[in-house]
């Protein structure tokens, strides 16, 4: 069951995204894999400009559920609205252009190894057929956003872990998507590179104010995404003046397949529930 | 206990089989349909075709041999060795050419097929691609399959020729007879039918070793143990069924040239 947001804390209900109509919304969705269901009744919005961070421990179904987001698996029952179309009853080829319009980071950077990281980035760009030029260009850029520039011509395998998940955005992002969905980015690896990777998704937030949905088990993460913003002058995040957080990034919270927390960060720190407590503390 | 499991079993067998018609069907007629990804069409029929000439060569050269060894022995007996031309180049171009080629390329490209694209399901890639609005079907499947069917029919023209020219230089060099009498009674009693029903199987064979190995490789779980397991699957099921439809197809056009 959700908890009912009864603080008067700043929270998505005051935000102006909470007017807009959501770019995902999961109605009552259930699914379940030879077993006992994975996502049980889970129902949520993703409302323009907001960041929702999806927080649970391993293994509660949290990438099924980004998956189920832009159509990669199909839910048992209820409904998926993405950017307002029903995706749950779309056939896999007009699935497609939804896709094309959102971006998504995978858990280890999903990078097609035997592309080059020019390639990778460039993918859905030479599948659109767009000149060479143009596509080095756009290539450059986004990686001059994510900081690896000199990466252009090498291959994934010649990568760290963290620049792989750092290629795996500079790809999400040179499209310029309507949605970013980012599966544990920092998963598996060092405080200092998961630190570079959530600065990376607070520069994209407050940059383009793309909305999106991130996953992750790791709860300073989830803070910091909360309490920093980017500060465009000095090209590196700050933290905002202490008891203020960002408006749009909201959280989410799973445990065993049921979403038990939705709400912002001052009711996820408040919130009484049990499990909700054994996972802050 | 037993029963339930002969059930379970059954049920998946006519799921696997739903599976794979859905799948290859799919595959099959995206061809009709853009966008159609020429460049990969070239790149797999260039891995297929000139990656697997060397063993095509190699195995028509040894089989047709074999076949001149085998049956001069036999033959000797009624005086008939002048016919050993005639024995080779039908057994090569009707049966064993196509199916030789086609176990061959079922060993070295069903596998590979299978491994390449169940490491890139387990890996993510796959979801990735669709992620990415690109229909890993169109991009990946249809192409290998076009490249195979394409590639098995020129393979099996080369192993033909080759297992032809194994028997000749056997007939030759080790039986010490003519070679003239061995071309002239191999292509003499060579008719337009023989021709038709050996380039009539590698069709269905190269579309048999693509779809399979494609098809395991795609339903691939279980991480890189699970890469293995499908590599396997398909290697054998593709071998199978091409030995299976070779029967079959063998069959139909006896009837139909009798």
């Amino acid at each position: 069951m959700n908890e009912t947001p009864a603080s008067p804390q700043p929270g998505p209900a005051s935000s102006p995204a909470a007017e807009a109509l959501p770019v995902v919304e999961f109605r009552n969705v259930s699914i379940a894999f030879d077993g006992p269901p994975v996502l049980e009744d889970v129902s949520f919005t993703v409302k323009p400009g907001e960041t929702r961070i999806l927080l649970g421990p391993a293994g509660v179904g949290k990438s099924v559920l980004l998956k189920l987001t832009n159509g990669l698996l199909r839910p048992d029952r209820g409904s998926i609205r993405l950017f307002g179309e029903e995706i749950t009853t779309l056939p896999e080829e007009q699935l497609f252009h939804l896709r094309a319009r959102t971006g998504m980071v995978f858990q280890e950077g999903a990078l097609f190894d035997s592309l080059s990281v020019r390639d990778n980035v460039a993918y859905q760009l030479i599948q659109e057929r767009v000149p060479d030029e143009e596509i080095d260009r756009r290539v450059r850029d986004a990686l001059r956003f994510v900081e690896l520039e000199e990466t252009f011509e090498l291959f994934p395998a010649s990568l760290s872990g963290g620049m792989r998940r750092r290629v795996a955005i500079a790809r999400a992002i040179i499209r310029q998507p309507e949605l970013l969905l980012y599966d544990s980015p920092t998963g598996g690896l060092d405080p200092v590179t998961s630190t570079t990777i959530i600065e990376l998704i607070v520069k994209e937030r407050d940059a383009y104010h793309i909305p999106s949905l991130l996953v992750t088990h790791r709860l300073q993460d989830a803070f910091i995404l909360s309490n920093h913003r980017f500060d465009p002058e000095a090209g590196r995040m700050a933290l905002l003046p202490k008891g203020e957080t960002d408006l749009h990034t909201t959280f989410l919270m799973l445990e065993e397949g049921r979403l038990i927390f939705d709400g912002s960060l001052h009711e996820l720190v408040t919130s009484q529930n049990p499990f909700v407590r054994e996972f802050l503390e | 206990m037993a029963i339930e499991t002969i059930d379970k079993t059954a049920k998946r067998l006519v799921l696997t089989v739903q599976d794979y018609s859905l799948f290859a069907w799919r595959a099959f007629t995206n061809l009709y349909r853009p966008p159609i990804y020429w460049p990969e069409f070239l790149i797999q029929a260039d891995i297929i075709g000139v990656g697997s000439l060397s063993i095509v060569i190699l195995a028509g050269l040894s089989t047709g041999g074999v076949l001149a060894l085998q049956s001069a022995a036999t033959l000797s007996a009624f005086g008939a060795t002048a016919v050993t031309g005639q024995f080779v180049s039908l057994t090569m171009i009707r049966e064993l050419g196509p199916v030789l080629t086609g176990v061959m390329v079922s060993g070295r490209n069903a596998s590979s097929m299978a491994s390449e694209l169940g490491s890139m399901v387990v890996t993510e890639q796959i979801d990735a691609m669709r992620a990415l609005g690109v229909d890993p079907l169109r991009k990946l499947v249809t192409p290998r399959i076009f490249a195979c069917i394409s590639m098995l029919f020129f393979l099996t023209i080369v192993a033909d020729a080759f297992g032809i020219l194994g028997g000749a230089l056997v007939t030759v060099f080790m039986n010490n007879q003519n070679g003239t009498q061995y071309f002239s009674m191999a292509w003499e009693h060579l008719v337009y039918a023989d021709i038709v029903q050996g380039l009539v199987k590698p069709l269905f064979f190269g579309y048999i070793i693509a779809s399979i190995g494609c098809f395991y490789g795609m339903r691939t779980s279980g991480g890189t143990e699970g890469v293995g397991r499908s590599t396997i699957q398909a290697v054998v099921y593709a071998s199978v069924l091409i030995i299976f439809v070779d029967f079959l197809i063998t069959q139909v056009l006896l009837t139909i040239f009798r």
